[in-house]
């Protein structure tokens, strides 16, 4: 089934570039897997880092690269169905990041600001 | 106003009296509750007399009048109304409840007046006398078991009044249970005869009586047990009167109130009240007249021994209505009454008298210890001695001429009756013989120290003890007050006894045989349509009977008079000669033993046995600990997934992400 779409997208893509990309000489349209792959990379590398690291910082940089990972999915994704929505989807994402960033990064300060460790495994308050 | 104004006046008063006395405890000062109480009564016996004017205005055959105040309950042929029945029944209980009543309500204002409970005493004591109006006024079987089951509550909080007394709240609870039992059947009793005649007021429950049911009908002689069983349980016969010689327990005045003019003659009142039921199911009157008997003799043998000054009255009270429920029973109903009213007075009398003396005495109450009270009571000396020949059947007192109508009716209806009459005479003799047996050895013989102390003028004061354990006690609240009244410092209480002992002289000459009758012919309306109300003894016959016992009262006193005055120590001697024979009377025929064997122990098992195996192991120990557990386990379950590490929650969520879309994963392709 993926395979399907994918070249029907090609074939779609192809129709709606003729004329630029006849002008850029011959250019073959990458793959959308080898996106898709590293996506996936960058994603398992946050994920590794989200579970595995005990820094907030390095945590929200972590997190940060899975959101990127799941942006550079979706504008893969976008380019090869050929519509804009993808894209602003990300855009969104990036918004959204932005956001957590802010208040991540203030949650870090505010810790640092009264001394307590840096540490997400000292940060277990919500033990039942 | 009408009659019937009248009897709901006569329920207003008491109720009156109690909510008033009850909400105003904290107010009222001194005597003040126990007068207001007596006016209440005073204006219950007031309205009472004045029903009886106008019941009288009204021609002989319109003496029976039923006056709803609205109706309770009416749904499918269910009809209960809040109503009374005023007729020459209901009027003469009326009239004999609240007079005597009201004389024990001015003897208690002075015998309880040191009591830290004096208003609630008065509360409750209003709040009896109520009950038993409504009880006796009831015009339906809805109210009559109002009445009948307000009777019992009243009497359970009467009798453990001094409620810090281990032994008086046992025996009201004791009371209130066997009570309980009577209440049950009387219910049930009602509904059997409510199931067949489809009515609940008495007038159609009689009216279609004979039409329903056929002589000796199988439900109705049920139903009528059933109904004996609640008035055996009210009037303390055989089997179910082991709980009146435990009232005891309460105060004196109660004692005289509930043991002897009001609450124990409930169940005779029941009998001739249900007449027309009985006359139709002759079996059950049967059954009822031999109990009656039995029940006459073995209390009476039982006082011949019993040390205990009240508990000696007590039995006698228990022998006295067992001759009203043998007059009732052999539809002698105007003989049966008649001993009701006058032993209301004798014996009202009795415990008045005999709680001006266990005053004297300090509260003590054993015989053993009294003596030769005669020149320090001599106004109780005297009184007493009235009720005791009233008591005894002496000729020309009241219980004369009411005991041995009833024994002539039983007589006259011939064939196996003659048995019972036998046992009644006998009976009549050993009344005489216990009677002044009290007598003789409360006030005459050697003076007690007490007496002495009394003769100099001094009032003896014993440290507060149980009567019947010697453990000591306070005089608090929930205890007998530290202060005790005799007849002769306080008037009011003269002023109950004497009228009383009046009464017990003068009232039997309502129906003298051949000369008077007064109270049967008033009587009349009420039971006009019994089949027996020909059945009289011819007056020869009654004047014979008459003569015999005049002969066993006077010889019963002379007995007495032989045994404690002549020769005392001969007592002691006949009781080592018959040792066997005292032990059995002196453990009250082993009644209370029986019912230990046959119904405390057995329940007191299954208690224990519910206790350990229902309730410990398993109420407790499987649903209540089971459910614990359950929700224990489940919830550290719950809590060991919050760990609140945030790196577990991180690959928590990983790991249910990919599983899910692992799933998608697997069903898509």
């Amino acid at each position: 089934l993926a395979a399907k779409s994918t070249s029907a997208g090609q074939t779609r893509l192809a129709a709606g570039r003729k004329t630029r990309l006849a002008a850029g000489g011959e250019a073959r349209l990458m793959d959308v897997a080898w996106f898709v792959v590293l996506s996936a990379f960058i994603f398992c590398i946050g994920a590794a880092g989200v579970m595995t690291r005990r820094s907030p910082l390095v945590v929200l940089l972590c997190l940060e690269l899975m959101l990127n990972a799941g942006n550079l999915a979706l504008i893969a994704f976008a380019r090869m169905v050929g519509n804009q929505e993808g894209q602003i989807f990300a855009l969104i994402v990036m918004v959204v990041a932005a956001c957590e960033v802010v208040i991540g990064l203030g949650v870090i300060v505010a810790m640092y600001r009264r001394r307590l460790p840096i540490d997400v495994d000292e940060m277990a308050e919500l033990r039942g | 106003m009408t009659a019937t104004s009248w009897g709901w006046l006569v329920l207003a008063f008491p109720l009156a009296g109690t909510l008033i006395v009850a909400l105003g405890w904290r107010v009222w000062p001194g005597r003040v509750p126990g007068w207001i109480g007596s006016a209440a009564i005073l204006g219950s016996f007031g309205s009472a007399v004045a029903m009886l004017l106008a019941l009288l205005d009204r021609p002989e055959e319109s003496r029976v009048l039923v006056d709803s105040a609205y109706t309770y309950a009416s749904t499918g042929g269910f009809d209960a109304g809040m109503a009374i029945l005023v007729d020459p029944l209901s009027v003469f209980m009326c009239l004999v409840v609240s007079g005597v009543s009201f004389l024990i309500h001015v003897y208690s204002v002075a015998y309880m007046d040191s009591d830290r409970g004096y208003t609630r005493f008065f509360a409750y004591l209003n709040f009896f006398v109520f009950s038993m109006l409504l009880l006796v006024l009831a015009a339906n079987f809805v109210v009559l078991i109002v009445g009948w089951a307000f009777v019992g509550a009243a009497s359970y909080l009467l009798i453990s009044f001094w409620y810090r007394r281990a032994t008086a709240t046992a025996a009201g609870i004791k009371a209130f249970v066997i009570n309980v039992v009577g209440d049950v059947g009387l219910v049930i009793g009602a509904f059997l005869i409510f199931d067949a005649t489809n009515a609940l007021d008495f007038a159609a429950v009689f009216e279609r009586t004979p039409e329903v049911f056929g002589s000796n009908d199988g439900q109705l002689v049920a139903a009528c047990l059933l109904l004996l069983v609640g008035a055996f349980a009210k009037s303390a016969q055989l089997p179910l009167h082991t709980w009146l010689p435990d009232a005891m327990e309460g105060p004196t005045p109660v004692s005289a109130l509930i043991h002897a003019a009001t609450m124990v003659t409930a169940g005779v009142y029941l009998i001739a009240r249900m007449h027309p039921l009985f006359e139709q199911a002759p079996a059950a009157a049967d059954i009822s007249a031999v109990i009656g008997t039995a029940t006459l003799f073995v209390a009476a043998s039982i006082a011949l021994v019993v040390t205990d000054l009240k508990r000696v009255i007590a039995y006698s009270t228990m022998s006295q209505i067992g001759y009203m429920i043998l007059g009732v029973s052999v539809f002698a109903y105007g003989a049966g009454l008649f001993h009701l009213m006058t032993h209301a007075f004798f014996k009202a009398l009795l415990f008045m008298g005999a709680g001006s003396v266990i005053a004297a005495m300090a509260n003590e109450q054993s015989l053993d210890r009294m003596g030769g009270f005669r020149k320090a009571m001599p106004f109780t000396y005297v009184t007493f001695t009235v009720g005791a020949l009233a008591l005894a059947g002496f000729p020309l007192m009241s219980g004369f001429f009411s005991k041995d109508e009833i024994l002539a009716f039983t007589l006259n209806r011939g064939g196996w009756f003659v048995v019972l009459a036998i046992v009644g005479y006998l009976t009549a003799f050993m009344t005489a013989f216990y009677a002044f047996r009290m007598v003789f050895r409360v006030f005459h013989g050697e003076p007690s120290p007490e007496a002495r102390e009394l003769e100099g003028g001094h009032l003896a004061h014993g440290d507060p003890v149980n009567p019947s354990t010697g453990e000591p006690e306070d005089t608090d609240v929930g205890f007998p007050g530290p202060e005790h009244h005799i007849a002769e410092h306080e008037s009011s209480m003269k002023a109950a006894m004497g009228p009383l002992a009046l009464l017990a002289i003068v009232a039997g000459f309502l129906q003298v045989p051949g000369v008077t009758d007064v109270l049967e012919g008033f009587l009349e309306p009420t039971f006009a349509g019994s089949h027996h109300v020909h059945d009289h003894p011819s007056d020869s016959a009654e004047q014979l009977g008459l003569l015999l016992g005049a002969a066993l009262s006077i010889s019963g006193i002379g007995l007495a008079a032989l045994l404690y005055l002549r020769r005392p120590g001969t007592t002691g001697r006949l009781q080592e000669r018959f040792a066997g024979v005292h032990s059995l009377l002196a453990n009250r025929w082993y009644f209370d033993e029986l019912y230990a064997l046959t119904v405390v122990r057995p329940f007191a098992a299954a208690g224990r046995l519910g206790r350990t195996v229902i309730e410990s192991a398993f109420v407790q120990g499987v649903l209540v600990d089971g459910t614990v557990g359950l929700v224990r386990a489940g919830s550290s379950f719950a809590r060991s997934i919050q760990t609140g590490e945030l790196r577990a929650y991180a690959a928590l969520l990983l790991a249910g992400v990919s599983g899910l879309l692992l799933y998608f994963l697997i069903v898509a392709s």
